[in-house]
């Protein structure tokens, strides 16, 4: 017996292993979907600067059917009705966002890991994965093209019709088609069918919308779901976070293989030049300190590092006391207005704080923690915290209890903050960073970084001293609401007794001292 | 202190109504000028309950407390004041008498719902203070019942019965000391001195025997501890009609508190006057008696000796009589009940023992 080694492409190992990327079952594959798609959508209107108008509109691939099955099975019993939901979907994305070059589409949606997203810059997506990913998935459940919308803005709109070759990581077009452009639209128009189980789906994909507007809260976004109900979130705002910038690597954040990759590619023949372009914030200054204690002369042409003495840079990279830490422009978090203004949206709370911590990085990456904590108003009353998750702007859904931040939230002392697990409170944490400390590759949950940690717990704490005031006050308020009602309750008894009792008949106007204990309410207030 | 002479019950039902009236002018007054309404009343702390020599009771000192509807912890108990003088003034005013339980319930009719007894009572205690009239003269009544019997005329002024007039010896088991009989107006008597009896076996045995004629005494039955409403009859009677009060009781420690009572009153109503017959005599059954006649007694419990040296120290038991007799319980640790004269015969008491006490006290 002899073993056959074969190679096989991106696109077939995530073919093969689409459980990492979260196509697991058909419910949690149409969610998945749905969410990439949405990301995209709201990367290319950031990337674009405008306000996103996403819609989403998700169909029983053959309605007829699905009608006249259901009258059939209206007899069985709710089990086996619920089984045939899974089914054939059509699920069709468009947006208003920068739109893809013409000959990068069948790429950008034929190709896995094919993609603008390999930069050091904040966006939603990390790997270009995600929405070739969703049409893979749709095309081995359903064997069927997806179709592809886009325009720039310019004269032209083009519309593909493509398949992706699984094998070869290619994409096949199928049909391809360039029309004028007459409105200046500008977006893209993704279509495709896809198996999925949208009844099961449904919770978690309105909870992922309705996070994504409360984070997201300059974008309008429109679902209409598989039975034609429409789920409309409105922009509360057109105020966006200023757009994150493109960033060199920080030089505690990189390993050999990206100094080899540098050195590759480098026009600098020195290695002072070297380290002040390739990387974040070194100056010449910098770059000569780190130098001495490499060992490695100033002038050596870095083309001609030994693999040793790159080992050797690496490893002092990592000890060297002296770099700045990274600036924070690669960076977009939501700022506490905005992060506001989505909370305010989506929740009506009565109380609200909101936290921006200042930047901080971990292993050479930068980030920053949003914090905000609500009270009261919309927000669910379920006996324990409702934690919202976000990073770089997209709502983590599963995993909860292995977040970080629920950790954080179960080991605070919140009586110390006069919060009892019955209020209706939410704590709200948003990560931004160039790279998400994810422990797996689903995306869902954030991992222990202790440097992360600290800012979430800092973050937290800080807002939730601030809810502690208006307790506090409220509490208050609440005290002397209870004492005044105490003195409406009896002054006018007393009014009236003593007036019975005086045998006189003309009444008495208690409102003077009734104002009275509202003054003292006012004044201590 | 201010000192009231009232000669008859209607005049003192008059004062009861003008001074809750004036509680009530006051208190709205103070609310006409805009002030939140309070007032001031002696405290009746133990700290400041103090006896007094020269009236031979126990009196409020010169302590005081405020009460102010200003203070969110007194508004309640002033607001239930306020109501309880309404509620008493309604009560004079129509002549109607009620309980203690009947004005915790009456409350609730008017949004005024008393926590338990205790605190109703408790107002009720504070009103009298406030008032310096005894609940009973607001027709406020418990439901303890004691008895009269004897050669007075009295005149009722209770509704229904204004005018008409009663002999108290007109029937043998006496007549019960009551709202209509404490209200009433002595009219007349041929008795010269009132015997206060603690127990009914002894109270009927004396009716029985004639006591009232042989003796020309007025008889009462305190039936145990005297009633308030009791003890005020017994000083209007000597008060009013000039009659020396004696008084019969067990010859324990308890019996002796009870002739005590009536004589200096007590602690708990060192906020009222005209409760006490200072002058009234404690005639028997004494520690000493039951030595010199020998009667059948039982040994003194350990509680009868620990309640004798609480009364040892107690400043009403200062005079020789008290200190004497508590020494003689002491010295031959012995009790007996007023009916152990019975042993020497059923009459022996009324025959021989009742006119040696007479005298002697």
């Amino acid at each position: 017996m002899t073993e056959t080694f074969e190679e096989i492409s991106a696109a077939d190992f995530f073919y093969r292993n689409r459980d990492i990327a979260g196509f697991t079952n058909p419910a949690r594959a149409i969610f998945s979907a749905l969410r990439e798609l949405v990301e995209n959508a709201l990367d290319a209107s950031d990337l674009a600067g405008v306000p996103p108008d996403v819609y989403v509109r998700l169909s029983y691939e053959d309605a007829e059917k699905f009608e006249s099955k259901s009258e059939e099975e209206n007899d069985k019993t709710e089990e086996e009705t619920e089984t045939f939901e899974t089914g054939v979907y059509r699920l069709r994305i468009e947006d208003n966002g920068s739109g893809v070059p013409a000959r990068h589409i069948p790429s950008a949606f034929g190709q896995v890991l094919f993609g603008s997203k390999y930069k050091l810059r904040q966006t939603r997506g990390t790997f270009g994965l995600g929405g070739t990913m969703a049409f893979l998935y749709g095309q081995i459940t359903t064997h069927k093209p997806a179709y592809i919308v886009s325009s720039t803005g310019k004269s032209k709109v083009y519309t593909y019709k493509i398949m992706v070759d699984i094998q070869r990581n290619r994409p096949i077009i199928l049909d391809r088609k360039i029309l004028l452009n007459k409105e200046g639209w500008r977006g893209t128009i993704v279509d495709f069918s896809l198996e999925g189980d949208y009844i099961k789906a449904m919770p978690r994909i309105l909870e992922y919308l309705k996070q994504t507007a409360l984070v997201t809260p300059y974008a309008n976004i429109t679902f209409i779901d598989p039975k034609g109900r429409l789920y409309r979130f409105n922009r509360a705002t057109k105020q966006m976070p200023s757009p994150p910038k493109e960033t060199k690597p920080h030089p505690y954040g990189v390993d050999v293989e990206t100094i080899q990759r540098l050195v590759r590619i480098t026009p600098y023949r020195n290695m002072i030049d070297f380290m002040r372009n390739h990387f974040h914030r070194v100056g010449e200054v910098t770059a000569r300190k780190f130098l001495e204690t490499t060992r490695i002369s100033e002038t050596r042409n870095p083309k001609k590092l030994k693999p040793q003495e790159i080992v050797r840079l690496v490893h002092m990279m990592k000890r060297f006391n002296g770099f700045l830490s990274p600036d924070t422009s690669c960076l977009s978090p939501l700022g506490e207005e905005l992060l506001k203004t989505g909370i305010l949206k989506e929740l009506k709370p009565e109380f609200i704080a909101v936290r921006q911590r200042p930047p901080s990085t971990y292993s050479g990456h930068p980030f920053i923690v949003e914090a905000a904590i609500a009270y009261g108003g919309e927000v669910p009353k379920k006996n324990d915290f409702a934690l919202y998750r976000f990073a770089n702007r997209i709502p983590l859904l599963y995993d909860e209890g292995s977040d970080v931040s629920w950790k954080i939230i179960k080991s605070m002392n919140w009586r110390r903050y006069k919060v009892t697990p019955d209020m209706p409170i939410a704590v709200l944490v948003h990560l931004c960073s160039t790279k998400i400390p994810y422990k797996t590759v689903g995306k869902e949950f954030i991992a222990d970084r202790p440097e992360v940690k600290r800012e979430i717990i800092n973050g937290i704490r800080e807002a939730a001293r601030e809810l502690q005031r208006f307790l506090t006050k409220q509490e208050h308020v609440e005290r002397e609401r209870k004492r005044f009602s105490v003195f409406s309750k009896y002054l006018p008894k007393i009014a009236q007794f003593s007036t019975d009792l005086s045998g006189r008949t003309e009444r008495l106007d208690i409102s003077k001292l009734l104002d009275k204990v509202k003054k003292f309410e006012e004044e201590t207030d | 202190m201010k000192k009231k002479r009232i000669s008859s019950a209607t005049e003192r039902k008059k004062e009861v109504i003008t001074n809750l009236t004036n509680f009530g002018n006051t208190l709205y007054d103070q609310m006409e000028k805009g002030v939140f309404p309070w007032i001031k009343m002696p405290s009746r702390s133990t700290e400041n309950i103090y006896y007094n020599t020269e009236l031979r009771q126990y009196v409020l000192g010169d302590k005081s407390v405020k009460r102010s509807s200003r203070n969110i912890r007194h508004i309640r108990p002033f607001t239930q004041l306020v109501w309880t003088a309404f509620f008493a003034n309604e009560l004079t005013q129509q002549r109607k008498t009620s309980t203690l339980r009947d004005v915790y319930y009456s409350a609730q009719a008017y949004d005024m719902k008393f926590k338990d007894q205790a605190e109703s009572n408790n107002i009720i205690t504070d009103l009298e203070t406030v008032a310096k009239f005894a609940r009973e003269d607001f027709n406020v009544f418990p439901e303890e019942r004691s008895a009269i019997f004897g050669d007075l005329t009295i005149e009722y002024s209770v509704p229904g019965y204004e005018g008409k007039r009663l002999n108290l010896a007109s029937h043998p088991d006496g007549v019960m000391i009551g709202p209509a009989l404490t209200s009433s107006e002595f009219v007349k008597t041929s008795a010269d001195k009132v015997i206060a009896i603690e127990k009914g076996g002894l109270f009927t045995r004396f009716i029985e025997e004639q006591v009232h004629n042989k003796y020309n005494s007025l008889l009462i039955l305190t039936a145990g501890q005297a009633p308030r409403a009791t003890r005020h009859f017994i000083h209007r009677l000597n008060k009013e009609l000039q009659l020396p009060v004696f008084i019969l009781t067990d010859g324990d420690p308890w019996g002796m508190h009870i002739a005590m009572v009536i004589i200096s009153g007590s602690a708990n109503a060192a906020h009222l006057r005209e409760l006490t017959t200072p002058d009234a005599k404690w005639s028997g059954v004494w520690a000493s008696d039951i030595v010199d006649y020998k009667l059948p007694s039982d040994p003194l419990t350990e509680i009868d000796v620990k309640r004798l040296y609480e009364l040892q120290k107690d400043p009403r038991y200062e005079g020789d009589l008290w200190q004497r007799e508590i020494k003689t319980f002491f010295k031959h640790r012995k009790k007996a009940e007023q009916e152990a004269f019975s042993r020497y015969g059923l009459t022996y008491i009324v025959d021989e023992y009742l006119p040696t006490k007479l005298e002697e006290s």
